[in-house]
């Protein structure tokens, strides 16, 4: 099956900032893809190409098979969108502009408008001004789930939402999923790709850092070790640990996936009495990138 | 007092922000006066002259509904008659726009919970708020006062004109104020005080034209008590009549505190009314949603509308007589309206009135794009499956259509006015509503240009398409007054309007002008299609840096050009 979302080397400036810097990015048709960055990083800029609002300084996009910027009317059809930041008509109540949305698409399921508008616990009748940004943020996503749009654009889409509807907005998603949609998932919130997506990208400085299923990030990363042994180890010389810290006869330290074996085999010679060994979370993989280089990130050139 | 705190910095803020369009319309509203002032002691050198004048308009109903009773016979006392009401209607306007704009406009978008946040009293916002407003009508005052004493008229009266002006603007700060804490919403403040200033108007046009049992009403408006302190009078001033303004505006101001201090953050004293749960058939594509965002605001328009060219027709009637005061009141009239009979070339000039009128609406509604491009309330429709183009075509749908409503409008109301008054409904409606659709292409070639800026140069597109408003206004209302040159005067789109009624009827101006709206419309929308959209501003690129990527952008400069 061809690709939702295929972005290569893609480039945008915005006068001397440089926003995209050569991205790459693949959403697989029919799966939860995260896309994952700091503020500033890039991500709403990808977005606005991939929605035709902004023209590509080079590189290419393609989107369900076409031209984001050429044929954005035909695409807009296939997809739905929610920004991360909900501005709506304040005059119009929340439920005339799920109505609106949807018919501006092209149609919406009555039904799931319903059921949506249950589940999230909005009040359709209110005017759009009286509504907190959660709530305005509920218009934007039941107007988004109530298509029948193959492809869900969503941008940082749990931002004002409370931890309860933050859990539907998840059951959604699931389900979404099930029923072959693909969704292209902005955030920066690292629980919510880690519990949802099948694979990820880290941008940063307008470039892909990394990408692949949770599972082949952490195969690049190091896996943190603690474990307590009845001897000293000796753990110093070997390649592929870092920030190793022995306390008597407690070590900790981070390991390199090839070495881990070696390791594993020095800590037995002397004597484990416990041991934890787990993979990095994506907290930890996203440290990583970002606390290192910092102070570089975002500053134009 | 701690409920005060942080006052002088949040009107430093406010005098920042405002530091464009305070001084523009301050400057703007003295102006108007002080030709106004000036043209009057050119057309009415004499005391015959003037009390030929005083005869004919002070037995005209229309025009006392207008502008007021005339009291005397001096040149002070025609300027105070022509111009005191409108001119405190003026400052009025002004003072409700400043004050709504860093209340409520500021309480809505929340940024005064950012500021309320900080070491800054409740009552803080509202203080700067009116300090603002309360500058802007001082310098009015003064410079109106300065202008007039230095046209010789009396020191005594033109001191009495603009005190009682600057004191009805204070009536309207302490108005808006009040509204500002009643109505959740700037829109509905603003639309609140509005509403009372209209309201004060009626009442002092029914008090000053209705019979004597009547004339009270006039006293009980803020706009009559401009006329009774009798600026110029032949009896001396009245200068006690001050005490009403200011007492009131006072007492609007000490409410207007009380209310703020009573009420929630972000809350209004009168309840918000629900919406529909779903929408209705109509709300169904990009058009409907446009006019549905603007109904409330062309209805507005249009009550106005009906209101100011019924009275301006009826008017009509009494406006042979006063010409017949001034011979260079005439041939200033006939050079307006270019027209060999007096009533025509009146006509001919409230219908240019209402051309303006109905460009400014026109290219308020095409400029509506760049607000909600920026505001990012394009981005959610333009996700969906309409196209720039269609969106585009939305907004200017109502800039066209509600140009064309509007001036049908004044044709209507201004031809029954007049009709009825002269029993000739049957001729004078037909002929005024072809002559204020005369104006329509003109009208559009403003909006089309406002397009134009908006496809090609969006950054500057408000500003620039607001500034040939001005400009325009200027060269229709004022050029003839200055005389200004022939090639200035055909700057103006309406110059080239056929001089309706009266004058010849000319389809070919009128299809070469629409031809320049479309030229200009096609130029915005074939722009609007390359450029990038969103709130891309100066915020992130040097005024240089934006001139070259323009250049790069659309004279083809880049290096490369086989991207797309």
């Amino acid at each position: 099956m061809a690709n939702a979302i295929e972005i290569r080397a893609l480039r945008k400036s915005f006068g001397r900032t440089v926003a995209l810097d050569g991205l790459d990015l693949e959403v697989r048709a029919g799966e939860v893809h995260a896309f994952l960055g700091p503020n500033g990083a890039g991500k709403t800029t990808t977005i606005r190409i991939l929605l035709g609002l902004l023209k590509a300084d080079g590189g290419q996009a393609v989107l369900l098979g076409g031209d984001p910027w050429r044929d954005a009317v035909r695409l807009h059809r296939r997809l739905a969108y929610v920004p991360g930041d909900v501005t709506l008509w304040p005059g119009l109540s929340g439920g005339e502009i799920i109505d609106l949305l949807g018919r501006l698409r092209g149609g919406l399921d009555p039904q799931r408008r319903q059921a949506l508008t249950e589940r999230f616990a909005l009040d359709p009748a209110k005017k759009a001004r009286a509504y907190s940004k959660g709530n305005r943020q509920k218009v934007a996503l039941i107007a988004a789930l109530a298509s029948d749009a193959e492809l869900l654009l969503l941008d940082e889409p749990t931002a004002g939402l409370d931890p309860l509807m933050e859990a539907t907005f998840r059951d959604c998603v699931t389900e979404e999923r099930r029923d072959g949609r693909s969704i292209l998932l902005s955030s920066h919130i690292l629980a919510e790709a880690e519990a949802l997506s099948d694979r990820v990208t880290i941008i940063r400085d307008g470039k892909a850092v990394e990408t692949g299923t949770l599972a082949e990030m952490r195969h690049l990363t190091r896996d943190f070790v603690d474990a307590e042994v009845a001897r000293p180890a000796d753990l110093g010389g070997l390649p592929g640990v870092h920030e190793l810290t022995v306390t008597g006869t407690v070590v900790r330290c981070q390991v390199d996936q090839a070495a881990l074996d070696a390791v594993l085999g020095r800590l037995h010679q002397a004597g484990v009495r416990s041991l934890t060994c787990r993979p990095p979370t994506l907290e930890e993989l996203f440290l990583r990138h970002y606390s290192s280089e910092r102070t570089t990130a975002g500053v134009p050139q | 007092m701690t409920g005060f705190a942080g006052t002088g910095q949040l009107t430093k803020l406010a005098f920042r922000r405002d530091a464009g369009i305070l001084p523009v319309c301050t400057v703007g509203i003295v102006v108007v006066v002080a030709v106004v002032a000036r043209d009057l002691k050119v057309l009415y050198p004499t005391e015959a002259r003037r009390l030929a004048l005083v005869q004919t308009a002070g037995g005209n109903a229309a025009l006392r509904f207008l502008y007021g009773r005339l009291e005397g016979t001096s040149t002070g006392a025609l300027t105070t008659w022509r111009f005191g009401v409108w001119a405190a209607c003026m400052v009025a306007v002004l003072a409700i726009f400043v004050v709504v704009r860093h209340t409520r406009a500021d309480e809505e978008a929340g940024r005064l919970e950012l500021v309320g946040s900080a070491a800054v009293g409740r009552q803080a916002p509202l203080t700067a708020a009116l300090l603002t407003a309360a500058t802007a009508n001082v310098v009015i005052v003064l410079l109106a006062c300065l202008w007039l004493v230095a046209l010789k008229l009396p020191a005594a009266g033109s001191a009495a004109l603009a005190l009682a002006i600057g004191a009805c603007g204070l009536v309207f700060i302490g108005v808006a104020a009040v509204a500002a804490q009643l109505a959740a919403t700037a829109r509905g403040a603003r639309g609140l005080a509005i509403a009372v200033l209209g309201a004060a108007f009626v009442l002092r046009g029914v008090g000053d034209t209705g019979p004597a049992g009547l004339s009270w009403l006039s006293g009980a408006s803020p706009l009559g008590w401009v006329e009774l302190v009798r600026a110029f009078g032949s009896a001396g001033e009245y200068w006690w009549a001050l005490a009403f303004p200011l007492a009131a505006g006072a007492a609007l101001v000490v409410a207007a505190f009380t209310l703020a201090a009573w009420r929630d953050h972000s809350a209004g004293l009168l309840p918000d009314r629900p919406g529909r749960p779903a929408a209705s058939g109509f709300l169904r594509g990009p058009f409907s949603l446009a006019w549905r965002l603007q109904a409330w605001l062309l209805a507005g328009w249009l009550a106005g509308y009906v209101a100011i060219f019924a009275s301006l027709g009826a008017a009509t009637k009494g406006v042979g007589e006063i010409f017949s005061t001034s011979a260079v009141l005439k041939r200033y009239f006939l050079r307006i309206g270019y027209q060999h009979t007096l009533i025509d070339a009146y006509l001919s000039a409230v219908m240019l009135l209402a051309g303006l009128g109905a460009a400014a609406f026109a290219t308020s509604a095409v400029l509506r794009l760049r607000t909600d491009e920026t505001g990012n309330l394009a981005e959610p429709v333009l996700a969906t499956a309409t196209g720039r183009i269609r969106w585009a075509l939305s907004h200017m749908s109502v800039a066209v259509g509600g140009a064309g409503l509007l001036l049908a409008a004044a044709g209507l109301s201004a031809g029954l006015g007049y009709g009825i008054l002269t029993g000739s409904v049957s001729t004078q409606v037909p002929q005024l509503l072809g002559a204020a659709l005369a104006r329509w292409p003109a009208a559009l070639v403003l909006a089309a240009l406002a397009a134009a800026l908006f496809g090609l140069l969006p950054w500057e597109a408000t500003a620039i398409a607001w500034g040939a408003v001005a400009l325009v206004a200027f060269i229709a209302l004022l050029g003839p007054s200055l005389q200004a040159p022939a090639a200035l005067m055909d700057l103006s789109p309406f110059t080239q309007t056929p001089k309706l009624p009266g004058g010849p009827v000319a389809a070919v101006p009128l299809v070469w002008l629409c031809g320049v709206a479309v030229a200009l419309a096609v130029a915005g929308l074939l722009g609007l299609r390359r450029r990038d959209l969103g709130d891309l501003g100066p915020s992130y690129r040097s005024y240089r840096g934006r001139i070259h990527d323009y250049l790069v952008d659309y004279l083809q400069l880049d290096q490369d050009a086989s991207r797309h």
